[in-house]
């Protein structure tokens, strides 16, 4: 294993933690401030996946495909939310996973019904489409580093929107005790669906974004939700710091270990089939081990939500 | 009050007794509909259905009843599905599962209860050898068979050095099995992946680094696009030829990689180029129905039916006559789409296996046959299987 090669997983395992912060940024501030699982939130980057590819067959260009997917995404996150899941504030975690879970099943048989069961290709813009020696002798694709960029954008534009603005404020009132916000005359559903709706603008551009490296298929929410829940409860439920630093983890974990613990365990055991085995087992385990560990020392994850 | 039951109960008996002489064959196919990987399991669908359509709804002229349900691809889901099957509906033959994993868990339960169980896909090893079961039959392949002749093949073109690569679960290993069974050369790299994985750019940067002078890989359904198209991403089609099994480069999954996978050789029983008349039948049909050209899974949809047709017919549509009729499933009177096809000791099917070419036919990405590199080809695992 050389020098070079640590660097390019490196730099694999922040692309996949920009995805996953994307994703959790908004399932974050839904179970933060309205206590409310939304496992249908794989559904809407879906939706930005699918949009995105449709609309870039139609038009031939990335950047109205993504500019379109977005406030789909969003529109459909907020339609979602005024509908169906309004209701479901005040009931328990259970009621919220089944309502939620139904809402998954709509949305793939629906897109099914639109787009068909096979899965369809989105090519790389030919704008970023090669790739670049960033680190001596490993090209690395240029849409991936495009990728990076746009989840730290998207970072620095959210931490911008938190602290500076005053639905920001509003955000981190209503993380840390709903109750007190609307008892002071703010208008919670308002801001609820608000929250929603850019949770779901944030998964539709993270769909939009992963079209192009990954195949977009019915189900392929369901894939990244798992991931994304760890990276919450890693990062502090209702904290988009800790879904920052939640999702740099797991990627991190999660890319290193399948990058390198097979060949460490290599050294370890003497049949190299076996070693595999157990390095592909406990690779796919490390996240999972991340977040018990995780729990255990602090209980309520990395970083509490405001307040 | 006394009449009422009397009525009752000689309305039922009116009623059942037509319904007695009509009453179907009953088929119950569980199969993999929506979620990740769907597409197999609709084409497998689709294919079975088209050729009860093509016989007026009828196989071996009796009428069929084809219960469909779908697994969602969980092996809880299967399980529940087939204990339904068997006790509620009471069907004489199930088929219809896409996945090893989930095979593993239902075919004992069906064979247990006395019925057939037909794979369209599946084929893991424990299932050809030791767990073999006189009412179990394969009409795809045994899970080693297209990755030995991968092996086999990626031998002839003098590769010394190959990478390989396939997902962690039952079939996974029984990949990488059968291409080193034949395959002479160095590994550079044996890994296994997560089932499901999406992303593949840190097994790729090991990869590379590993230098290998050809990849071999197996990740079927959406696993096979994410990697195609990464692997192109990273520009290493240019640089290291990829081989895999004809599961990575069927009709769905090369709509969705579009040019990256061009040039690709892969190993399969049937393409839709096979000039039989059964095939050119299939395919115009198929296509004709669906809209779209069929994939390998088609093809195994529809012999799995045509073995079907034959068997009961050879048994004039009488189920009771379960002897009978496994002899006539074991003779496979039948002409397979695929050519030459009958089963062997362990009723796993005896068959050739071809090279296909993923080229750009108009604006159609698609396979076409460049070579045979096995015939008449069985699997590992018949010398244990004890009947």
């Amino acid at each position: 294993m050389t020098f070079f090669l640590f660097l390019e997983q490196t730099l694999n395992a922040f692309q996949l933690g920009v995805m996953l912060f994307l994703m959790a940024a908004g399932l974050t501030l839904v179970f933060g401030i309205m206590n409310m699982i939304n496992l249908a939130h794989g559904s809407f980057y879906m939706i930005g996946a699918y949009v995105a590819a449709y609309v870039g067959h139609l038009t031939g260009s990335f950047f109205i495909a993504v500019a379109v997917a977005l406030p789909v995404a969003a529109i459909v996150g907020m339609a979602v939310e005024t509908i169906a899941l309004r209701k479901l504030y005040n009931r328990d975690h259970l009621d919220q996973v089944l309502a939620t879970f139904g809402l998954i099943l709509f949305f793939n048989e629906l897109t099914s019904i639109i787009w068909g069961p096979q899965a369809i290709f989105v090519p790389i813009p030919p704008l970023f489409a090669g790739s670049v020696e960033i680190i001596p002798g490993v090209p690395y694709p240029v849409y991936r580093l495009v990728i990076i960029a746009a989840g730290l954008a998207v970072a620095v534009l959210l931490r911008l929107l938190i602290v500076k603005t005053r639905t920001g404020m509003l955000i981190r009132a209503g993380a840390s005790n709903r109750e007190m916000v609307s008892a002071l005359g703010v208008d919670i559903d308002r801001l609820y669906t608000v929250v929603f709706g850019l949770g779901a603008l944030l998964a539709g551009l993270a769909g939009a974004l992963a079209g192009p490296i990954l195949a977009t298929e019915i189900g392929m929410g369901e894939n990244i939700l798992i991931l994304t829940f760890v990276v919450i409860i890693v990062g502090g439920i209702g904290s988009i710091r800790g879904a920052l630093i939640g999702a740099l983890l797991v990627g991190l974990v999660d890319t290193y270990g399948r990058a390198f613990l097979p060949t460490l365990l290599r050294a370890l055991f003497e049949d190299p089939s076996v070693a595999d085995g157990v390095g592909a087992s406990v690779s796919s385990m490390s996240i999972y081990i991340l977040m018990a560990v995780v729990l255990v020392i602090r209980p309520r994850g990395l970083f509490q939500a405001y307040g | 009050m006394k009449k009422m039951i009397f009525s009752t109960v000689a309305a039922l008996t009116l009623m059942s007794a037509p319904a007695m002489a009509a009453e179907p064959v009953k088929i119950g196919m569980i199969t993999t509909l929506s979620g990740g990987g769907s597409s197999l399991g609709i084409d497998i669908r689709d294919g079975f259905q088209l050729a009860v359509d093509m016989r007026g709804g009828m196989l071996g002229d009796r009428k069929v009843e084809l219960i469909i349900a779908d697994d969602a691809r969980k092996v809880g889901n299967a399980k529940q599905i087939a204990d339904r099957m068997l006790k509620r509906d009471k069907v004489d033959i199930m088929t219809g599962i896409v996945w090893s994993n989930l095979a593993l868990a239902v075919v004992p339960d069906v064979t247990k209860a006395g019925k057939f169980y037909l794979s369209p896909n599946a084929g893991p090893s424990k299932l050809a050898g030791k767990g073999c079961h006189m009412n179990y039959f394969n009409v795809a392949w045994q899970n080693d068979n297209l990755h030995e002749a991968a092996g086999q093949y990626v031998n002839d073109k003098s590769h010394k050095n190959v990478y390989i690569m396939a997902p962690n679960y039952p079939a996974g290993k029984d990949a990488l099995a059968g291409f080193k069974r034949y395959y002479k050369g160095k590994i550079a790299g044996e890994v296994y992946t997560k089932l499901g994985q999406v992303d593949y750019a840190a097994e790729l940067a090991n990869l590379r680094a590993a230098k290998p002078d050809a990849v071999f890989f197996f990740l079927p359904g959406g696993m096979g696009i994410n990697f195609v198209k990464q692997y192109a991403q990273a520009g290493l089609n240019k640089s290291t030829p990829l081989y895999g099994p004809a599961f990575s480069f069927d009709e769905g999954i090369l709509k969705a990689v579009g040019d990256t996978a061009l040039g690709v050789f892969n190993t399969s029983q049937w393409n839709k180029d096979i000039k039989n008349a059964a095939n050119i039948d299939f395919v115009s049909n198929f296509h004709k129905t669906y809209g779209r050209f069929p994939s390998l899974y088609a093809s195994q949809g529809f012999d799995t039916a045509l073995l079907l047709d034959s068997a009961i017919r050879a048994v004039d549509g009488d189920m009771s006559k379960t002897d009978l009729f496994r002899d006539a499933l074991r003779a496979a009177k039948f002409q397979s789409v695929r050519g030459p096809f009958r089963f062997g000791p362990n009723h796993h099917p005896i068959q050739d296996i071809y090279v296909r070419e993923v080229y750009k036919d108009g604006d159609n990405i698609t396979n076409k046959i460049v070579g045979k590199v096995f015939s008449s080809h069985g699997d590992a695992y018949a010398a244990d299987c004890k009947m």
